[in-house]
């Protein structure tokens, strides 16, 4: 027997578990000083060619496999012009997002409205899927679902509890520190940016894959960009990412239950657009009051002896 | 071997002039080689670009058509990309001018033009400036990202429009088509002899650029955006209000897209609705950024990029999709951001 509100709560998770998978992606990358704003972009390569691939092939988990690593190409080149070539990371990002979106459109165009043909794979999770409210919403999905949780923790003991998270993270902080102990900040940096674009990467494969599964152009409609300001409002914490992603994934779930009420549909719409702003204001609130969380050589290209 | 990387003060004109070629010129490669992939030739395509924008007088025309908006948005964004505010909000700002320019013209059809269409064109810049405010303020007072809040608007005035033209604003007259009624005849501005051109409009766009880049080469105002865009902190010291820099760029530059949807509203669609802008706002910024942030060049780059998009309706013709429009604008950007390693630094080899 399934409440109305297990099933609000497995939409949700269903919902939230693309912001997850992008907002994990670029939090790894932001930690390192590297804004990519081009997560738009990456994201909707995931998605078509995850999409691509697995209608192609037959094989929901091959695309599942090449999806990041295109993205993490696109994610590659943000890193050559913020890093290398130590360029304007918001006009680079602004520029990785139009060509993401440019060849998805290209890829995309003989996909667009065809059903997947491969199988779609759900598994619940034995025993805890029995736990009443709880069990049905998080324990009744798909294995990338499940995936994105594992991530979480992932994230967090890497950022948080290995020499490799704090070499990263004081890469964010205080470059020219970690360039003396003789770290190479570009190497750290491509790291994330690219590891960080495969994530988004993933989060686009969920979409097309198991969240809508179809291909449409432009689908991911903003999700990116919305996963740029969840990223600010989780603090940069894998752990806060959670509650963002699914907060937003919730708005989503929201906007189709609330349209029998007669509200118009377009405006509705519009609600995780609204959100994210309101989201921001509470990130840059709290920024304010505890001074902690943003690196703060976030969006600054580093050359020694600057 | 050792590559040597120096930074160099002050690039020439004609470095950054072959810097700019280059990055067309390699996006331009990068699309050649897609257009093989659809067994298109490349040299065709690009003929058929070039003629279809530039070879008649009626492509020409048309071309002048796309470069009014791209001209108009991208000349205010000059002001506030200069002092390092990222609006990339152009294009909810010009839905926005062109919703309330419409709602003028549909609540006072019976005025004479030349009292609605200045109430027209003042509504679009009241209102494409309040789009423009939001995220200035938000950014002066609590240092949220101007780049993100400024986007959201663009989708939510998106759906602001979506709303408008399939409910209330829906002409009852359209055949059930998502669009407002045609707008009266005092309300359309006039166009040049048998083209679209509705040069008010163009008028507007040139002064604009004309008008901005003395604002910013020759004022106190100009000079405090270009002081906050270099370096915030010196400027801070020096007594420059962040927060009223913050509020007039973003006020000016999203006022004056307002304005490029009051044009099409009123210039080439004659009613309000959905896509009256294939991305004018999006393509603006790249024409802003190639322009070097110069709104005199705006004028020729907005008509450059006018032709392109002119040209890309073309080459659809040939069975390429328009997204490679997209995909070449995204190129520009990046060869163009990615080539200015090369006006900033020296490399010299050294064995």
């Amino acid at each position: 027997m399934i409440s109305a509100l297990e099933v609000f709560l497995q939409a949700t998770v269903a919902a939230g578990t693309t912001y997850l998978l992008a907002t994990l992606g670029e939090i790894l990358t932001e930690r390192s000083g590297v804004q990519n704003l081009g997560v738009e972009g990456v994201m909707i390569i995931g998605a078509v060619t995850g999409f691509a691939v697995a209608q192609t092939s037959g094989n929901v988990w091959l695309g599942v496999l090449i999806a990041p690593l295109i993205s993490g190409i696109l994610g590659g080149a943000h890193a050559i012009i913020c890093v290398t070539l130590k360029q304007n990371q918001i006009v680079s990002g602004l520029a990785i997002t139009m060509i993401g979106i440019g060849i998805s459109g290209l890829l995309g165009k003989p996909y667009v409205g065809l059903p997947l043909s491969a199988k779609l794979l759900r598994y619940s999770i034995p025993f805890l899927s029995n736990i009443p409210i709880l069990g049905p919403s998080l324990f009744n999905h798909d294995p990338l679902t499940y995936l994105s949780f594992i991530l979480v923790v992932v994230l967090w003991y890497f950022l948080f509890r290995t020499r490799a998270g704090i070499i990263v993270r004081s890469v964010g902080e205080n470059p020219s520190a970690v360039d003396a102990l003789g770290i190479s900040v570009d190497r750290t940096r491509y790291f994330c940016t690219v590891l960080g674009g495969l994530l988004i990467g993933l989060a686009g494969a969920y979409l097309s894959l198991f969240y809508t599964p179809a291909w449409a152009e432009g689908m991911t409609g903003g999700k990116g960009w919305i996963v740029v300001g969840l990223t600010i409002f989780s603090m940069w914490s894998p752990k806060r990412a959670l509650v963002g992603a699914y907060l937003f994934g919730g708005i989503e779930v929201l906007q189709y239950r609330l349209q029998p009420f007669g509200i118009s549909p377009s405006l509705l719409a519009s609600l995780p657009y609204i959100a994210t702003i309101v989201a921001l204001l509470f990130g840059a609130s709290e920024r304010v009051r505890k001074r902690i969380g943003a690196p703060s050589a976030l969006g600054r290209p580093y050359t020694r002896g600057d | 071997m050792k590559i040597l990387v120096e930074r160099r003060e002050n690039p020439s004109k004609i470095t950054t002039l072959l810097s700019s070629v280059l990055s067309i010129g390699l996006a331009l490669f990068v699309v050649a080689i897609i257009f093989l992939f659809y067994r298109v030739s490349p040299f065709e395509a690009f003929r058929r670009i070039m003629l279809s924008a530039f070879g008649s007088w009626y492509g020409f025309s048309e071309t002048v058509v796309k470069a009014i908006p791209l001209m108009i948005c991208a000349s205010g964004l000059t002001l506030a990309f200069r002092a390092r505010l990222w609006n990339i909000g152009a294009e909810g700002q010009l839905l926005i001018g062109a919703i309330s320019a419409s709602w003028v013209a549909l609540t006072f059809p019976d005025s004479p033009s030349f009292l609605l269409l200045p109430l027209m064109f003042g509504f679009s810049f009241l209102f494409g400036s309040i789009w423009g405010l939001i995220p200035g303020l938000l950014r002066a007072k609590f240092g949220t990202q101007i780049a993100i809040t400024s986007l959201m608007l663009n989708y939510i005035a998106t759906k602001i429009l979506e709303y408008l033209v399939y409910g209330p604003w829906k002409g009852p007259s359209e055949w059930g088509f998502p669009q407002t009624s045609k707008f009266s005849i005092s309300a359309q501005l006039p166009r040049f002899a048998s083209t679209r051109i509705h040069y008010p409009t163009l008028f507007f766009g040139v002064i604009f650029s004309l008008f901005l880049h003395i604002i910013v080469s020759r004022s106190v105002f100009g000079f405090e955006v270009r002081a906050t865009g270099e370096n915030p902190q010196a400027a801070r010291y020096a007594g420059i209000s962040f927060f009223k820099i913050a509020l007039a760029t973003m006020l000016i530059s999203g006022g004056i897209a307002g304005v490029a949807g009051f044009g099409e509203v009123a210039g080439i669609q004659l009613r309000l609705r959905m896509g009256i802008s294939p991305g004018y706002g999006y393509t603006a910024i790249i024409v802003a950024w190639l322009s070097r942030l110069n709104s005199i060049l705006v004028i020729p780059v907005s008509l450059l990029f006018g032709g392109l998009l002119v040209g890309g309706d073309a080459i659809q013709l040939m069975g390429l999709p328009f997204a490679a429009f997209d995909l070449f604008n995204g190129l520009i950007l990046l060869f163009v951001v990615g080539g200015d390693f090369l006006l900033q630094y020296s490399m010299k080899v050294e064995y």
